[in-house]
């Protein structure tokens, strides 16, 4: 276990010596010290490192992720493993706005609750909270999933793409062109491999969700339709 | 029936014949008129002003003889690997998407030999242009189309757009007849769809983010990278004062003549301001900070020869950036082309419906039928032919100035010749010490 405090050797050093740790190495296993709020936190890391943050991060911890496997034993700031590629990002606490952010692979856990824009304009990354999230969350969302276990704000799935919403609890309102879908049995199978995967098993079942998504109505302009924007 | 003389129509010049044919068009349609390129309206431009020369006080330089330099540094403010380009001339980003391969790739090709840098747009980084790309800007938009880590590094500089002239405070829309299976790959949206670019960013708001951000992708790229903050010409004085202040390198400003792929008409002609009133506050707010040439600036929007470089560099600029002007050189709207023109209901030098992906010069379109007319080397060399004459233009004014670089050129160096250019560009009317707002009758 490699340790680096970051109060005594600052983010620069941090960031520069995880992206010179190559995938071949054995030092796979790093733990982050006094973090103190710091923003930008392990981004652009790729490899397929094993990095447990102590503390509570500012903005952007764990931005572009690549392949490392990132734990917060704190709270996350705005924009957590915001356009993460793959590997994973956990939150043990709670995560700020923007939590996932145009995510194009890997998977995002938050153990707490996520504010307002959750999973905005994600293309492709899983996000599974075991809480609740925020108002405007999966806006413009195109592709990926988007788990639950709580309730979620207003204005769910605003603009949704592609991506698949799951929701547990009560939903105040859909934004535009997001309506409730049918749950299928190749969805219960996908949430179940989410909620696994999300270390949220024994926490819920999937027949416990609701599944919402795009009703596409919205994707080629029609005037008629202007009332919705 | 008199015998009186009728008296002979007269078109009203509120309700002209244009206006009330988009009158017709808006009722018959129940939509706004969606098109590319910049405003068509007529602007106080770099038109209106002209350099005074070399006199008895100033000596020129010996044309062909004395070396008038026109390299331009950018990134040097943070950036471990600045920039340096022979010209101060750059390609402006335009999207692979609103573009076709071949057209990014013989930006890339014409940049390059010209020795200058051409830039990526909403929709990703293609083989084709930072293959031939000597040097590449990659563009940090609010959509995030196409955008990853890996290209953050194979990058020459990044730019962070929060805005562009021809639509400060719009997103954008790519509509579904130009989204091919490539370009629905690189945007991680199905084929045929109509594909929103955001108006903001998803994960900052203001400037405090902005430099939070800035440092995010400083740290990701280990702060080798110039960084570039693209606004549209809207409140420059402020935007530009906010970008140094959030750790920009280089400030991009796009007047409201900046072209589009796509945008609403009524944005294009009526919002924003043109790049003569741009220039002189964005250059005042980083001389109140002391960070002009410093923090450098380039500027865009309706630069189309040498003498439109030369006088943007006399107000302050660093560099410029063209748009419209290198898709003209690539071979759009050719008058070669009039009968495609006719039958698409335009005609050569009016084209703009770039939207549509029907150009029949093979530059605005995904269509293969359409972009394979267009040859990438002989585009690359006609825009490398361009860029070096306006570099020649500019220079030619710069020895006239007796100047010997281009850096060197500054206001004193202009006059204007209409009060609205003068009080603008700062710079007094012909003949006069009058600089309109300032005083000195």
């Amino acid at each position: 276990m490699q340790t680096f405090d970051l109060a005594a050797r600052g983010l620069r050093e941090l960031n520069q010596t995880l992206h010179a740790v190559k995938g071949t190495t054995n030092q796979t296993a790093w733990e982050i010290i006094n973090t103190k709020g710091s923003h930008a936190i392990a981004v652009g890391v790729d490899a397929p490192l094993d990095i447990t943050v102590h503390g509570t991060t500012g903005y952007y911890c764990a931005g572009m992720n690549k392949q490392a496997t990132i734990r917060i034993k704190g709270h996350a700031g705005p924009g957590v493993a915001e356009n993460m590629m793959s590997g994973a990002v956990i939150v043990d606490g709670n995560a700020s706005q923007y939590a996932g952010a145009t995510g194009r692979g890997g998977l995002l856990v938050i153990k707490g609750n996520a504010s307002s824009r959750c999973g905005v304009s994600m293309k492709g990354i899983d996000i599974v909270v075991h809480g609740n999230i925020g108002h405007m969350s999966a806006f413009m969302a195109q592709s990926g999933s988007l788990v639950v276990l709580g309730d979620a704000g207003d204005a769910l799935g605003d603009s949704l793409y592609e991506a698949r919403l799951f929701v547990r609890g009560k939903v105040k309102s859909l934004g535009s062109d997001c309506i409730e879908k049918e749950m299928r049995p190749e969805h219960l199978e996908l949430l179940e491999d989410l909620l696994r995967r999300g270390e949220a098993t024994g926490k819920a079942r999937p027949e416990e969700f609701r599944r919402y998504g795009s009703a596409r109505q919205l994707y080629n302009f029609n005037i008629d339709n202007a009332s919705a924007y | 029936m008199s015998d009186f003389p009728h008296t002979p129509p007269r078109y009203s010049a509120t309700f002209t014949p244009a206006i009330n044919a988009e009158i017709r068009r808006a009722a018959a349609s129940g939509i706004y008129d969606i098109r590319g390129a910049g405003t068509k309206r007529h602007l106080p431009h770099f038109d209106d002003l002209l350099f005074l020369g070399a006199s008895i006080s100033r000596y020129p330089l010996e044309g062909y003889r004395e070396k008038c330099a026109t390299d331009v540094w950018l990134g040097t403010r943070h950036a471990k690997k600045p920039i340096h380009l022979d010209i101060p001339v750059t390609i402006a980003g335009m999207s692979f998407g609103a573009l076709s391969g071949p057209a990014k790739e013989a930006l890339g090709r014409g940049a390059s030999a010209a020795g200058t840098s051409t830039t990526t747009g909403d929709g990703g980084m293609t083989e084709e242009e930072r293959g031939h790309s000597k040097t590449l800007v990659y563009q940090y938009l609010p959509s995030r189309y196409g955008m990853n880590p890996d290209d953050l590094r194979r990058a020459d500089a990044i730019e962070i757009v929060v805005g562009q002239g021809a639509k400060p405070g719009g997103g954008g829309m790519l509509l579904g007849q130009k989204i091919s299976d490539r370009v629905a790959m690189m945007r991680n949206l199905p084929k045929g769809i109509d594909q929103r670019s955001a108006c903001r960013h998803p994960d900052w708001t203001g400037p405090d983010d902005l430099e939070i951000k800035i440092m995010e992708i400083r740290e990701i790229t280990d702060w080798e990278k110039p960084i570039y903050v693209k606004v549209g010409g809207a409140r420059p004085y402020y935007d530009t004062a906010l970008a140094v202040k959030a750790g920009a390198d280089v400030v991009v400003l796009d007047g409201m003549q900046g072209g589009t792929a796509a945008t609403q008409d009524v944005f294009i002609e009526h919002v924003g301001m043109p790049i003569l009133a741009c220039i002189p506050q964005a250059v005042k707010a980083l001389q109140d900070l002391g960070m002009h040439r410093k923090v450098q600036l380039i500027v865009s929007g309706g630069i189309r020869t040498g003498a439109d470089v030369a006088k943007a560099l006399a107000l302050g600029a660093d560099a410029v950036a063209i748009g419209t002007a290198a898709l003209i050189a690539l071979g759009d709207n050719d008058p070669a082309l009039e009968a495609e023109y006719q039958k698409l209901g335009t005609t050569a030098d009016a084209y703009d419906d770039w939207h549509e992906g029907k150009d029949p010069a093979g530059i605005t379109t995904q269509d293969p039928e359409l972009y394979k007319r267009f040859d990438p080397v002989l585009g690359g060399r006609r825009l490398k032919n361009y860029l070096k004459v306006m570099t020649l233009e500019a220079q030619t004014i710069a020895r006239a100035c007796g100047k010997n670089h281009l850096h060197n050129l500054e206001p004193e160096d202009l006059v204007a010749l209409n009060v609205e250019a003068a009080a603008m560009a700062g710079v007094p009317i012909a003949g006069t010490n009058w600089i309109p707002g300032r005083g000195g009758y």
